[in-house]
């Protein structure tokens, strides 16, 4: 549904072309949440900015149902922007305009003039992201997650089909971070909306997104499912994001288990088989004797799944790997 | 009390006075009603905003640089002949508008314009994501975000206006400062030019207030 095509762009500073994109080429699915994730500067606000093209790419397409949204008129391109919404890290509220009067603001410029069903649209729009209360306040008189339920609000008054957020939640504390991406979530359910999320913590990507990208220097260096990549991430930048959202040292990682002995394997369950109780199973089958050195246990989305790193001695260490893997576990020998 | 104030005209003072308040008035809404539209349009022809046009813009404000940097009773002087053109006479308040308006309106454009640089990018930004054109965007967006800067441009272009007026007087503006001139000045009736400048005094205070009042007013930051 939306499709990068072969797309460069780089910016103009003092006279020089500096690249900000380099060749990105993937496609967005309708009605998913598809995370981009990356280091500052890495081109995700770029990358992001045009799919509405407030940028223009140097080079490439963009196309979304099927249509080079770069060929369009500036008549066309109002009208797909109006299909468009998008929520910002800082709300980009207008503090001049009542919460109410924010969230009609499209409604208005897109030249809907009949006040009843303004009304209407507000009050629902109002009470979904739960301001109900707040219609008649100023910007200024609400705090950030409650700024933020107004930009989300606003984001949907055109009722459009996707949803662009800018480091939406960067600028919130956690627990408000959450309940925006809640509603993120909820929104996508029950409206079918295609959402792209824009980022730099995976937890973000972890709690809301189907898919993710992860961008690094204007390439996409990664690209599948949110569970995929962060159970078994490949790339160097993207193994950091994921370290960081388990609080883990990258220097810790590597030499732990010099004194352990045994296989040192790691294990990765996920969906139903986390809650199995398949590690003992295995071991009074094949008489191996297990002991876990370190594992977590946690939801992707909707999807729960364990990863732990396990050393197993005795018995027959062969037989138990491969009597774990035919149990849909994933099994990676971290030292044979 | 009337020996301090002998040679007070009181019926004069009130003329002059009204003559004041008509020139202010009349040059304050010409000044708006051109200088809002140049400020709006220096802001938006400016590098890396919505109609980049370095030659408009270079223009624009080359032009009202240089009128600004004419000194005040210089302009009123080179204006004589447009005066006379515009209104077929160059004395009077009607002689004294056309200098006004020509004096304040850079000063006000450049006023506006900063107060617009002031809005937030990103509400611009946000604006035109949801499909608005340059035209909404300013009209919708920009104009009431920026409101509180205007007005508050618009209290000091109308506190200089009031020091303009005074000004036009040398030449025969009438108004105050026509008759602190003339009497005050000329033939050395200080109380004349007392209760004058008090007045033009008390009219700049009232400005200023009336203007920090609408400011708090439309502000809702
Ligand atoms: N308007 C601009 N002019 C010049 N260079 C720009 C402009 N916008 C972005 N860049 C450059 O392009 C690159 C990508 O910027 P972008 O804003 O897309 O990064 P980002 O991933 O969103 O970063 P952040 O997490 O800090 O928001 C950076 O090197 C940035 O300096
Ligand atoms: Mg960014």
């Amino acid at each position: 549904m939306i499709r990068f095509q072969n797309i460069h762009k780089s910016y103009q500073v003092a006279g020089q072309d500096v690249p900000a994109l380099n060749g990105i080429d993937f496609e967005i699915s309708a009605g998913e949440v598809f995370g981009i994730i990356g280091h500052s500067g890495a081109g995700k606000s770029t990358l992001v900015r045009l799919i509405n093209l407030l940028e223009r790419p140097s080079q490439g397409q963009v196309l979304i149902d099927g249509r080079d949204i770069t060929a369009l008129s500036d008549a066309g391109l109002r009208d797909l922007r109006r299909g468009i919404g998008m929520i910002f890290q800082h709300f980009n509220l207008l503090s001049s305009k009542t919460v109410a009067e924010n969230v009609a603001f499209p409604l208005k410029l897109a030249g809907v003039s009949d006040k009843a069903t303004i009304a209407a649209r507000v009050a629902a729009l109002l009470a979904r992201v739960g301001l109900t209360e707040h219609a008649d306040k100023y910007p200024a008189q609400l705090s950030g997650g409650q700024k933020q339920r107004v930009g989300v609000a606003r984001a949907l008054a055109t009722e459009p089909a996707i949803l662009l957020c800018d480091e939406a939640t960067s600028a919130l504390d956690p627990q408000t971070t959450r309940s925006v991406l809640r509603l993120l979530a909820e929104i996508n359910r029950e409206l079918g909306l295609t959402i792209v999320i824009i980022t730099h913590e995976m937890d973000v990507v972890r709690t809301v997104c189907d898919r993710v990208a992860v961008l690094d220097s204007g390439q996409v260096v990664e690209l599948g499912p949110v569970a995929d990549v962060f159970l078994h991430p490949r790339h160097a930048t993207t193994r950091r994001f994921v370290l960081e959202a388990e609080h883990v040292d990258e220097g810790e990682q590597v030499d732990d288990y010099a004194h352990v002995p045994g296989r040192v394997v790691r294990l990765t369950f996920k969906g139903e088989s986390t809650y199995a109780p398949v590690l003992g199973a295995v071991a009074r089958e094949t008489g191996v004797d297990f002991s876990i050195l370190t594992g977590r246990i946690d939801r992707i989305k909707d999807t729960p799944y364990g990863q732990l790193t396990v050393t197993f001695t005795g018995g027959n260490v062969d037989t138990a790997l491969a009597h774990l893997a035919a149990r849909d576990i994933t099994v990676e020998v971290l030292r044979a | 009390m009337n020996e301090l104030f002998v040679n007070i005209d009181w019926a004069e003072i009130w003329t002059a006075t009204l003559d004041t308040l008509a020139m202010l008035g009349g040059s304050l809404l010409f000044t708006i009603m051109l200088g809002l539209p140049l400020g709006v349009l220096l802001f938006l022809t400016a590098r890396r905003q919505l109609l980049e046009q370095p030659a408009v813009f270079s223009v624009l404000s080359f032009v009202a640089n240089v009128v600004r940097s004419v000194p005040f009773v210089i302009l009123i002087i080179l204006m004589i002949p447009v005066t006379v053109l515009i209104t077929g006479t160059s004395l009077g308040v009607a002689g004294a508008i056309p200098t006004l308006v020509v004096g304040a309106t850079p000063f006000f454009a450049r006023l506006v314009e900063t107060a617009l640089r002031e809005v937030d990018r990103g509400i611009i930004e946000a604006t035109q994501a949801m499909g608005a054109s340059t035209r909404q965007i300013v009209l919708h967006a920009l104009l009431p975000e920026a409101l509180p800067g205007i007005v508050a441009a618009i209290t000091v272009t109308a506190i200089t206006l009031v020091s303009y007026t005074a000004m036009s007087g040398v030449i025969g503006g009438g108004g105050l400062g026509d008759l602190a001139i003339r009497y005050g000045y000329q033939r050395y009736q200080t109380d004349v030019m007392v209760v004058t400048v008090v007045l033009l005094v008390v009219l700049v205070q009232g400005l200023q207030m009336l203007g920090d009042r609408m400011v708090a007013h439309f502000s809702r930051k």
